[in-house]
């Protein structure tokens, strides 16, 4: 193991980290807020609009990030729509997790007793007033769990943007790699900065899961 | 057709090239998925001890699974195994090897939460019926898992054939692969072939996975 390299290197894995995690973010926001917005449409039935949300869940849930990123890099440009490689990062990252997303939420939902709902009425809430102090906070709780899960997933796929050349850690390490042949220190700084940058959400997510667990209540 | 590039996909035997690379990542993932199964269910079974050091193991594996990027360990396993340990294992192979990695984990995950999710009485009435330990789990047990366990294994081969969509990074022709051959080979005399027959990869994928996934929906909803 050849330390001085990986000294060396280090900045362009930092830099290679803040890219990845920029863009993670910024495309995990996108998900959520598509997620909420597919989820409530499907799950209040609104029509016309409901049939289009489940193709789009569908489509996108049953495609991979990859596919769905080359058509929208190299295929849309050739349509008239030409993107940058970061947006399109973010628009795909967003668009494949709020897929998911809507189905963590809309399950979170629908799993909520009907019970709860019932009382809250007959005990004089409005249905507005039910929805917000009774049905919501249910549905988050149960819906966290795999929430958490979720965004773990989606931060592991940012790993094929390196394929739209934008500049991640999978770029950096093919690169250096070819350009140096120092393939073992290239792979373990991989691994770390991906550590640095998963563990913290996963042991956060947990906490978060453990303090959450009263959804589960009356069920 | 021309328009939208589609033209492309009925020159020579493009079409059937295009099938045959979703061939090979369907191949890729069944091997993976019976091999994962069978070791997944091994593993399972070791996650329910209550030996400490079992223990550490198992979530140390499981930890690992969840949190590395299958990109991330495609490219330990085909670049590091070479450069460490002197093997030339072959793309092909070496996706195997890590798709059986992860999918282990998570099938050994699923049968952990079936096992452990069947109440005690299950065993202690099995048991005051006078069956033996075998009996007790060939005909109570592990039907009841099994019933828990086969929609989310079912999940898991759509996310396998979702993730050989990687495979080209390590150079393996499957369809992405041969999809950039197609439109490389046709990108002056058409170039909007990148919007076909991406879309048609898009849609084949979606083909394949779509029935599997709503087979999974439809076992889950039936059998809870």
């Amino acid at each position: 193991m050849n330390f001085d390299a990986m000294a060396q290197y280090l900045p362009l894995y930092e830099d290679a980290a803040w890219l990845t995690l920029s863009i993670g973010w910024i495309g995990i926001a996108g998900s959520v807020i598509i997620g909420l917005i597919v989820a409530m449409i499907v799950h209040f039935r609104i029509p016309v609009l409901r049939q289009l949300c489940r193709v789009y869940i569908e489509l996108f849930r049953n495609t991979p990030l990859l596919i769905q990123l080359f058509f929208f890099y190299f295929g849309l440009p050739r349509m008239g729509f030409s993107i940058t490689p970061e947006v399109c990062g973010m628009v795909g990252l967003a668009l494949h997790g709020g897929a998911y997303m809507a189905e963590s939420f809309r399950a979170g939902l629908e799993n909520v007793e009907p019970i709860q709902r019932e009382s809250a009425i007959s005990l004089g809430l409005s249905k507005l007033q039910s929805m917000r102090y009774v049905v919501l906070p249910q549905a988050v709780s149960l819906s966290f769990p795999s929430f958490v899960a979720n965004v773990i997933f989606l931060l592991k796929e940012t790993s094929v943007f390196s394929a739209i050349s934008l500049m991640d850690l999978m770029f950096v390490t093919k690169d250096l790699m070819g350009l140096y042949y120092k393939t073992t220190e290239c792979l373990v700084m991989l691994v770390a900065f991906y550590l640095i940058i998963l563990v913290p959400v996963s042991v956060a997510g947990t906490y978060i899961e453990r303090r959450l667990r009263h959804g589960s209540f009356g069920a | 057709m021309e328009a939208l590039g589609l033209d492309v996909l009925f020159m020579g035997s493009n079409a059937a090239r295009l099938l045959q690379g979703l061939w090979v990542a369907v191949q890729i993932s069944a091997i993976s998925v019976v091999l994962s199964i069978i070791l997944g269910m091994l593993f399972g079974i070791f996650m329910t001890w209550k030996n400490p050091v079992a223990k550490v193991i198992s979530r140390l594996y499981l930890e690992i699974v969840r949190i590395m990027p299958q990109l991330v360990l495609l490219y330990i396993v085909f670049f590091g195994a070479t450069r460490v340990m002197g093997l030339n294992i072959s793309a092909e192979l070496s996706s195997i090897i890590v798709f059986v990695f992860w999918g282990t984990g998570e099938m050994g995950d699923l049968v952990r939460g079936a096992l452990t999710s069947i109440p005690k009485q299950q065993y202690e009435s099995a048991a005051a019926l006078g069956l033996n330990k075998a009996q007790i789990y060939r005909q109570v047990i592990i039907p009841q898992a099994i019933r828990r366990l086969i929609p989310s294994s079912i999940n898991l081969i759509t996310r396998m054939i979702k993730t050989t969509s990687l495979l080209l990074m390590i150079g393996v022709i499957e369809m992405m692969k041969v999809g950039q051959q197609i439109i490389e080979a046709n990108r002056m005399t058409s170039p909007n072939a990148v919007f076909g027959i991406y879309g048609t990869i898009m849609l084949l994928y979606f083909v394949i996975c779509w029935p599997i996934s709503m087979l999974a929906n439809h076992l889950e909803k039936k059998w809870n």
